[in-house]
Parts: structure tokens; C-alpha cells; sequence
């Protein structure tokens, strides 16, 4: 029987609710803020919350000395390339391990799952190798590839807990109506599990987005993402804080725009199976 | 008549062609400061006299540090210019990494790069990177201070009357530090600063035969010096503050001295310092009775890694960025101030250039720097700050946390000092020196 919640007690986890979102938030509030001060009320002590003379300056600075269209382009493309790439590879894997386990299925997710445990600089060398050989350093291709191998223990995890809540007799009954493989993937297990794909698809393509290690390393000019345009601007001999977080603003906009948008999508999938 | 025009159409029509076919675009690795941004800028002008194309890679030092090294060592072959600095340079130019820059033009004046930095690029003899700006650490001080404490400071002072002159300087009441120096972990960072107070003192990283030396009285002397200093005189949580949060702190008069790097000097006197108007320049100190003195060499250069296929247009890249005509331009530009230091001894020749407050006391920096002979012991490594060995930035990081760990008050200075002794020794032994 659920237990009645006096208004005091609401108000109460209202305001703790806000607090913590608030505190979570602060460091992109911050960097926000930053973007418009100029470099010496970035770093003016004590800081300056909200009385400074607010300035685009540091905006009209990076675009001035960087090609952010090009940057965020590149973002786009190997974050949602891998973002589609992972989930056609991982539905028909999270189908067959949920519906059709063997022995091993369990001790395969947990190998795959493993596979993040390395250290990523641990194999940087013989991916840079393959790379040269490949012809792929500096190639959009190339990343997509690499974002969709990090990312994909996760996506199938994550569609494996999907698909698991879904009743197999359905996916019977189907079949027994003549549906074929393809057909009972693609219209009967996709549609019912839409919102946890499209939960895995922006937590993955959040991931693609902010991953800084191999879209630095393997990237030069053509490729390089928003992770690149940001560490451009930082510097440990000289004060650029406040251009620093003009870049950072930029490169995080589109993604917390996204997440705006999409987040009643994102906790529905996030909590889905959750409560029976 | 006609011929003759038509010969001549064709001759111009050619020359065109063939400065087109050789029209290149050269890719730039290279740090974000504040003269390597003025110098993409000033992009067009290297365009515009040779017609090659340049595409910036600009990342922070650790990142491009790292993203260089794994290129050159697997000839990624990714960019045809490297921005490095005088660690990487000597160990890459052995290696037969980078393309010895022996033929550069006669224009160019090679011999106008200062001894110092020349030496500190090349291996063997042979120029492996050539400067592009170059820096040495010094003492900048508020004037105002000083003479408010009834002080005034030497052109060469010691250590002692650091202590002193940070005492005197010292009001916590105004939220005024006696002194502001590095105690980051990092071997660029904190680890560099104690590496120079150390041959200060007369330490030395390792005797004749790789044993570390550590364990000697004189590392004893200047941790103990730095972390009494710090801890009477210094800011709260300086066994984080790098480059930066000193700068940061010094721009907004909460020091009384900050010794570091001479291309600081162009931003404590900057539109973004509040005591632009107060500040002073000398020598970095010595211990008494230690001829040495706590002033290091560094300078970031470009070089072209071997096998590249646009080794003529990088050259001619170099040629432009590290000119006599590049300062020129700059200064024309933005003034004298603005143009990359520590470079070329013309530089500190010119006129103008003796003007600026701090030129002289960045060259009797620079040329107060020798790193084939960085301490009073002999050694059997060339760098003052670094040890120019490739295991030399893994350890001296450890080390440096070990030392920030004992400035943070976590651990005593001997027991840090014990620490490093050991780290220092494993590696040189796994490495096969010893």
C-alpha cells in the first residue's frame, strides 16, 4: 500500500532534489559563467559569481582562431556513425543472448564487459600501428570504428537488460504466425524495446561524444572532434580560463541541448524493467 | 616582337606552374601560449611569401607531448612539424628521429641563435630543432614592497635574502604571500622548479655512475630550505600551485616575490596584472657559497621529423617562424614587448628591444644557464631542469609526487627524499645504467 506523503515531507525532497541537481550542475554553471568574463575576473579571488560586466569577447576569440563548424561535424559524425554502427551490431547479439541463451552467455558478457577494464593507453600503440597500416589515422572512419569497439560492451549490455523484460512468448507467437527471424527483430523486439534503444543510443552517443583519449590520439586535422577544439585551449604556461570555457561551452552546448530534449526518453529508458 | 611576347607569356605562365606544383600544405603540431597563438596569426604572411598552406594542431603540452611521441616513434607520419622542447630534442635527434637542420639558408644566420639554446637543441653538434622562443626562471618581485619593507633586492640575490626579503613582504593580513614558487607534482612543473633549487644548493640528480643522489646532505639542505620557506612565507595548498595558479596569484598582488619562468615577465607587466606598474626582475638565487644558481634553460622549438615527404616547404616554414623578419613583423605589429624571447642575440642588440624592462635580466638568465654543467658536482647528463634521458619524465614525475606529498604535509622531507632514492634507483637499474 503506498504511504501518503505530507506536503511538508514533498517540500522537503523538492528542495533536496533541486539541491543536488544544482550541485551536480555547478561545474558546467561555472564554466558557463566563466565564458563571459574576461581572463582577469576568471581568475579573480574571491571569485565573482554574477556581478562582472558580462563579454562575448572570448566567443568572438575561438571562432576567430578555430573552425568550430569543422570540429563539430566531425563530433557529429563519429558519434552518431558509432552510435548506429554499435546498435547493429549489438541488437541481433542482445537478441540471441536473451532469447536464445547458452551456457556460456553469462560468462560472455562478463568477458565483454572486461574488455573495458584495460587501461586504454595500455593498447594505444597497436592501434596507432594498425592504424598507419589501415591508412586510417586521422579518418573519421577510422574513429567510428574505434568509438563503436569502446562502446559496445555497454550498448549490449544494456539492450540485454532490455530485451529480458520483454515476454518470449511474444516473439513466439510471431513465429508461430510465419514472421521470419528479420521480421521478428525488426517488427516486433525494435518497437517494443524503443525506449531502451533510444536510452542506449544517447548514453552511447554521449559517451562518443566526450571521449577524449583516442579522438586525441588518433586524430590530426581532418578528424578531429570537439574534444580536440577544447584541450586547444588549455594551457599550463598562461591565463586563458575564460576562452577555455567559451571552447568548453561551445563543445558541450549541442550534447546538454540533446539531453534537454531527450531526457523524459532517457530516464523512462534508464528506469525501464526497473519496477514489475 | 610577337615571338618575343609570347615567349615571355610562356616563361611567367610556367614559373607560375611550377610554383603551384610546389605549393605544399604542411601540417603544424604545436602548444597553446600566447606566442605560438600570435604566430598562427601571423599565417598568412608565410603564405603569402612562399605559397605553402599551414594546418594547425594546437593541444595542450601534456596531450601533444604524448600525441608527438607516439607519431614519431611509429612514423605515423601525421605532421611535418613538430613543436618540442629541449628534453625531447637531443634524445629524438640521437634516434635519428628528426631531419638535422645543418643546411639551412645563409639569410637565416644560424649563428644568431644564442650559444645556449643552440646547444641545448642540437646532438652531436648538429641543430636538431631550432628555437623558437626560448626562457630561463628568474625572481620577480614587487618593488612597492620591497621598498615598503626597507628592503632592496640584489641583482643576484641568495636564498637567504629571499627568506629574508619574503619575510618582511609577508602580511596575511592583507592576504599578502612573502613568496610564491611551484610545488605541483609533474616533472615540468613542480619537479622542475626543485630540480633547479637543488643544483642551487649543489645537489645533483646522479654522480658520474647513474647512482641517484638523493641521500646526499645537499638534496637534504634545499627541501628542507623550500619547504621551511613555503610553509612560513608561502601561499595556503602550495604543493599545488603550478605555473598558472602562481601567475594567477602574483597578477592579483597576493605575492611579494614569484621566481619562474622570464616569459612570465611579459604577463605580471601585462594589461591583465594589477601590479603591471610594481614589479621588478633579478637573477634567480643561490645558497651561499654555491656558485650555481637556480635558473633553468628551456626553449620551444620546431623540428621536422624524419620522413616526412614535405621536408622543403617545413624548412622554409621554420626558416620564416624563427627569422630575424618574424620578431620584426611582430614588433611592427604589436610591439616590442610582444615578440618571442630568448631566441637570436640580435634580438637583445636592438635598441627598441633594450627598452623592455625585462630583455636584459631574461638574457644574463639564459646565459647563466649551462646544461652540460647544471650543478656544482660533475654529472653525467646534459639539462638543468631534466635529465635529457628518455627514462628521465616517467621518474622525475613519481619523484615529484613524492615531494609535493611531504610539501602537502603527508609524509616528512626525509621520508620523501628516502622514496625518491629508491624510485630513482629501480628505474636506473631496470634501465641498465647502473
Amino acid at each position: 500500500m503506498a504511504r501518503a506523503v505530507t506536503p511538508q515531507r514533498k517540500l522537503i525532497n523538492t528542495g533536496l532534489a533541486w539541491a543536488i541537481g544544482l550541485l551536480i550542475f555547478f561545474p558546467i554553471l561555472w564554466t558557463i559563467l566563466t565564458s563571459f568574463k574576461t581572463e582577469a575576473q576568471a581568475i579573480a579571488s574571491p571569485p565573482i559569481f554574477l556581478g562582472f560586466d558580462w563579454t562575448l569577447e572570448n566567443y568572438g576569440v575561438v571562432m576567430e582562431r578555430s573552425d568550430y563548424g569543422r570540429f563539430l561535424m566531425n563530433s557529429i559524425i563519429i558519434a552518431g556513425g558509432s552510435t548506429i554502427l554499435g546498435l547493429i551490431v549489438a541488437v541481433p547479439a542482445a537478441w540471441s543472448m536473451a532469447f536464445v541463451p547458452s551456457r556460456r552467455t553469462k560468462d560472455i558478457l562478463l568477458w565483454m564487459l572486461s574488455t573495458k577494464m584495460l587501461p586504454a593507453v595500455g593498447v594505444l600503440y597497436p592501434i596507432y600501428l594498425l592504424f598507419i597500416q589501415l591508412g586510417l589515422l586521422d579518418s573519421r572512419a577510422g574513429l567510428v570504428v574505434v568509438m563503436m569497439l569502446i562502446n559496445l560492451p555497454i550498448i549490449v549490455w544494456m539492450l540485454y537488460t532490455y530485451f529480458r523484460e520483454i515476454p518470449a512468448e511474444i516473439l513466439e507467437a510471431a513465429r508461430m504466425d510465419g514472421a521470419t527471424l528479420k521480421e521478428e527483430v525488426l517488427y516486433i523486439l525494435t518497437p517494443m524495446a524503443i525506449p531502451g534503444i533510444a536510452s542506449t543510443m544517447l548514453l552511447n552517443f554521449i559517451l562518443a561524444w566526450n571521449e577524449a583519449f583516442w579522438t586525441l590520439n588518433l586524430t590530426a586535422v581532418n578528424a578531429a572532434p570537439l574534444t580536440a577544439f577544447i584541450a586547444s585551449y588549455s594551457s599550463p604556461e598562461g591565463l586563458f580560463f575564460a576562452k577555455l570555457s567559451a571552447a568548453s561551452t561551445m563543445a558541450i552546448a549541442p550534447i546538454l541541448i540533446l539531453g534537454w530534449f531527450s531526457q523524459k526518453q532517457l530516464v523512462r529508458g534508464l528506469t525501464f524493467g526497473a519496477v514489475k | 616582337m610577337h615571338l618575343s611576347n609570347a615567349l615571355r607569356a610562356a616563361t611567367a605562365l610556367s614559373l607560375i606552374m611550377v610554383g603551384a606544383a610546389q605549393a605544399e600544405t604542411i601540417t603544424i603540431a604545436t602548444v597553446n601560449n600566447g606566442d605560438m597563438i600570435r604566430m598562427q596569426g601571423y599565417t598568412d604572411d608565410f603564405t603569402a611569401k612562399t605559397g605553402h598552406e599551414v594546418e594547425w594542431v594546437t593541444l595542450e603540452e601534456n596531450v601533444l607531448r604524448q600525441r608527438v611521441t607516439t607519431d614519431i616513434t611509429t612514423k605515423g607520419g601525421q605532421f611535418d612539424i613538430m613543436t618540442i622542447g629541449m628534453y625531447e630534442t637531443p634524445i629524438w635527434g640521437a634516434n635519428d628521429w628528426l631531419v638535422p637542420l645543418n643546411d639551412l639558408s645563409a639569410e637565416y644566420d644560424v649563428d644568431d641563435i644564442l650559444p645556449a639554446m643552440r646547444n641545448g637543441l642540437s646532438h652531436d653538434g648538429t641543430l636538431y630543432a631550432a628555437p623558437f622562443y626560448g626562457e630561463s626562471s628568474m625572481v620577480m618581485y614587487r618593488t612597492d614592497l620591497m621598498e615598503a619593507a626597507g628592503l632592496e633586492m640584489p641583482t643576484a640575490p641568495t636564498w637567504q635574502f629571499i627568506r629574508e626579503a619574503a619575510a618582511a613582504m609577508d602580511n596575511p593580513a592583507e592576504d599578502i604571500n612573502g613568496v610564491c614558487l611551484r610545488g605541483k607534482a609533474g616533472w615540468g612543473e613542480g619537479g622542475a622548479f626543485i630540480t633547479v633549487t637543488g643544483n642551487s644548493f649543489g645537489a645533483r640528480w646522479f654522480d658520474e655512475d647513474w647512482n641517484a643522489q638523493f641521500d646526499q646532505p645537499e638534496w637534504k639542505a634545499a627541501l628542507d630550505f623550500y619547504v621551511s620557506l613555503m610553509n612560513d612565507y608561502g601561499p595556503e595548498g602550495y604543493a599545488t600551485n603550478g605555473f598558472n595558479e602562481n601567475l594567477s596569484l602574483f597578477n592579483q598582488g597576493k605575492c611579494g616575490m614569484w621566481i619562474d619562468a622570464t616569459v612570465a615577465a611579459s604577463f605580471v607587466t601585462g594589461d591583465d596584472s594589477t601590479v603591471a606598474d610594481h614589479v621588478g626582475f633579478a637573477l634567480a638565487p643561490n645558497a651561499e657559497g654555491v656558485e650555481k644558481r637556480a635558473n633553468w634553460l628551456w626553449a620551444w622549438a620546431l623540428a621536422i621529423p624524419a620522413g616526412t615527404q614535405k621536408e622543403a616547404a617545413a624548412k622554409e616554414f621554420i626558416e620564416w617562424a624563427t627569422s630575424k623578419d618574424y620578431i620584426e613583423l611582430v614588433a611592427a605589429k604589436e610591439g616590442w614587448a610582444n615578440v618571442p624571447p630568448g631566441a637570436r642575440t640580435s634580438l637583445y642588440a636592438t635598441p627598441e628591444y633594450q627598452e623592455v624592462p625585462f630583455a636584459q635580466m631574461t638574457l644574463d638568465s639564459i646565459n647563466a644557464a649551462d646544461p652540460t654543467n647544471p650543478t656544482v658536482k660533475p654529472v653525467p647528463y646534459v639539462g638543468i631542469q631534466f635529465v635529457a634521458i628518455p627514462e628521465f619524465a616517467g621518474m622525475a614525475t613519481e619523484v615529484s609526487q613524492e615531494f609535493s606529498a611531504a610539501y602537502a604535509g603527508q609524509q616528512t622531507v626525509d621520508e620523501a627524499l628516502a622514496k625518491a632514492q629508491a624510485i630513482t634507483n629501480e628505474v636506473m637499474e631496470a634501465a641498465g645504467y647502473r
